[in-house]
């Protein structure tokens, strides 16, 4: 089976967010990146899905700039056979651009299914995924919480408002990940030695024109002060008589 | 004139409350926008659907009801919505940021070709641009996109507009090309959830508890506390380390790496405050926190708090938000 997993190089979730000098995008000094956490879930189910069959290879792909090798390594490491940077050099995209460039790519290469996160903690978009398998013209199964594979059929379970679906999907397919789908493994001294070793190829990515662009980055307005109440009843009578809540 | 068409996400035939938020978004954009404002809903059995939303305040709504939709599944409501669209040729497409929205509308917006700015909490008309503004970066900053291309298409997180309300809308039932071979993904078993609470994301009221509450066999007092504000108000959430320790399942979660909730009032108990947490409940009207330790992070977004050991504080509580409710 050809696996195909899609990751980010997002900021990492405890990071303090600055407003960069443009106006438009953050400050990056001081910022520490990683691997978006939910697509640490796309690739544990990459890497399993290829050892319950005991045959496939799985391939990372990232669309950004040289320094997300740092993040295809580490995918490496964890296990997967092979990486693909998609250069889109410092270039500020949407999940159109975005997902445009990465259909282009994946057209060219064999994918029975393509794993990704939920959502990319950066953009907090939750896009990529749908929009991706769209322009494939394949169907797609969205925050999966258990995964099964029965021949070419994938069943795959996922929360909506009060109750669980259960979803059967054919492949090719795209798969986004949520928060409990697995666990995901992390990589050992042999998988980090090995990852140095491994491909991974810099492809120019086939960039058209975003449809938004951006007008402004602002940090949220601070929440006015709070008070510390001394009892219950205070309380109960600040949320009926200040907020109004009851 | 032109359309702003809200998608209505309806499931067993219902239409629920963030929809109707859609509509009252919608409603307020093609005020500015010199707009008409069209509801559109794809499914089967929706006529509790039609004439939820022939009240809501748009002026036309337009039913794809097809028993060929009985089961959810992206790709085909995908494809029925690009038909209707097309027939619409809508300036803007709104659609709650709800389980369903955030599956279809990504495809949507790639069969269009178009922008999508998603879990939008302000929407704009500037200069004969649509535009919308989500916080980012688990709401440690708020983006503002204007689109480049048309339509705009946006989803909404709930509980950020009034519901639309009012006028009677002309219902018109429209044909579909869509049959069962274009569906592919398709949705063949609903679990209900045990609960009869209201689901996290759509209550006004939000009670969670986190580590500080030791054990899951003392979350009964979490649970009572919710039940307190009385049938359908409040629902019951937990923080990460609750979570992955087991007690509480994951459909629970509050925070960056689970439901992002937006309510009138959020009660955070034995919950430090750690900014993955705030990620989810940062933008609930008011917060309040019980903490025993007053240095606790929690308390720096919180409106109210009470410095106290949650199992004293809460059977208290529980009682006295009882007594108020009854009135
Ligand atoms: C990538 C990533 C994603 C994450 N996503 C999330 C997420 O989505 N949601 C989330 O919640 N966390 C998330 N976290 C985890 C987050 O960083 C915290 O670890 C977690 O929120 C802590 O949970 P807690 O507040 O219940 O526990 P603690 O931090 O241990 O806090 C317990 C609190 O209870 C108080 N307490 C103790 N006893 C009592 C008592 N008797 N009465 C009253 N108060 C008491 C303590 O003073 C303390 O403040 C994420 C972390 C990472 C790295
Ligand atoms: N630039 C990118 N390169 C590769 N995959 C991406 C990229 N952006 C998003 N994705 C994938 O799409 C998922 C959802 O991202 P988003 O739609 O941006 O929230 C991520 O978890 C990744 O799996």
């Amino acid at each position: 089976m050809d696996i195909v997993v899609c990751v980010k190089r997002v900021v990492k979730t405890d990071s303090k967010i600055k407003v960069g000098a443009d106006g438009r995008s953050i400050d990056p000094a001081g910022v520490e990146f990683v691997l978006n956490p939910y697509d640490e879930f796309a690739l544990e189910e990459g890497l399993a899905t290829r050892e319950r069959l005991g045959a496939g290879t799985v391939t990372v792909v990232t669309l950004g700039d040289a320094a997300a090798e740092k993040e295809l390594r580490t995918a490496l490491a964890m296990g997967a056979d092979k990486a693909v940077l998609l250069d889109a050099g410092d270039r500020q995209l949407d999940a159109h651009a975005t997902a445009s460039a990465v259909a282009a790519w994946l057209r060219s290469v064999p994918h029975d299914v393509v794993f990704c996160g939920k959502q990319a903690v950066d953009g907090d978009d939750s896009q990529f995924p749908g929009r991706l398998a769209a322009l494939l013209g394949i169907p797609s199964v969205t925050e999966v919480l258990k995964l099964e594979l029965n021949g070419n059929t994938f069943r795959a379970e996922r929360d909506i408002e009060g109750a669980r679906e259960v979803v059967e999907c054919p492949t090719p397919c795209v798969i986004s990940a949520h928060k409990g789908l697995n666990e995901p493994r992390i990589p050992n001294l042999k998988g980090i030695m090995a990852a140095k070793k491994k491909p991974l190829d810099k492809i120019a990515a086939q960039l058209g024109e975003p449809a938004s662009e951006v007008a402004s980055l602002e940090l949220p307005p601070a929440r006015p002060e709070g008070r510390i109440l001394d009892s219950v009843n205070a309380l109960v009578d600040a949320l009926r008589n200040e907020a109004k809540v009851l | 004139m032109s359309n702003i068409v809200v998608i209505a996400d309806a499931r067993q035939g219902k239409v629920k409350k963030p929809a109707l938020e859609a509509v009252g978004a919608a409603l307020e954009l093609a005020g500015k926008a010199g707009s008409e404002v069209v509801a559109l809903v794809v499914g089967a059995d929706l006529a509790a659907a039609k004439d939820e939303l022939a009240k809501s305040g748009a002026k036309r709504v337009v039913a794809v009801d097809d028993a060929v939709f009985a089961q959810y599944s992206s790709d085909g409501y995908a494809k029925a919505i690009v038909e209707q669209l097309a027939a619409l040729s809508p300036a803007a497409v709104l659609m709650p940021h709800s389980a369903m929205g955030r599956d279809l509308l990504p495809r949507v917006a790639a069969l269009l070709d178009a922008p999508l700015v998603s879990d939008c909490t302000a929407l704009h008309f500037e200069g004969g641009r649509f535009g919308a503004t989500k916080p980012v970066y688990a709401g440690k900053a708020y983006k503002k996109f204007f689109a480049t291309k048309s339509p705009f298409l946006a989803t909404l997180r709930p509980n950020n507009w009034e519901v639309g309300a009012g006028g009677s809308a002309e219902v018109a039932d429209a044909q579909t090309s869509v049959g069962s071979a274009d569906l592919k993904a398709i949705v063949k078993e609903l679990v209900a959830s045990a609960s009869d609470r209201v689901p996290l994301q759509e209550a006004k009221v939000v009670v969670s508890g986190g580590r500080g509450l030791k054990g899951p066999e003392h979350f009964h007092l979490v649970e009572e506390l919710a039940a307190a504000f009385g049938a359908g108000v409040a629902a019951v959430g937990a923080s990460r380390a609750v979570v992955d320790a087991g007690w509480r399942p994951h459909r629970e979660q509050v925070g960056q790496t689970g439901k992002v909730v937006s309510p009138t009032l959020y009660i955070a108990i034995g919950i430090s405050g750690a900014i993955q947490h705030l990620a989810g409940m940062r933008t609930a009207r008011f917060i309040v926190a019980i903490n025993k330790d007053p240095n606790a992070p929690i308390f720096k977004v919180a409106d109210y708090g009470i410095v106290g050991d949650a199992f004293e504080v809460l059977p208290q509580l529980t009682e006295a938000i009882k007594a108020a409710v009854a009135g």
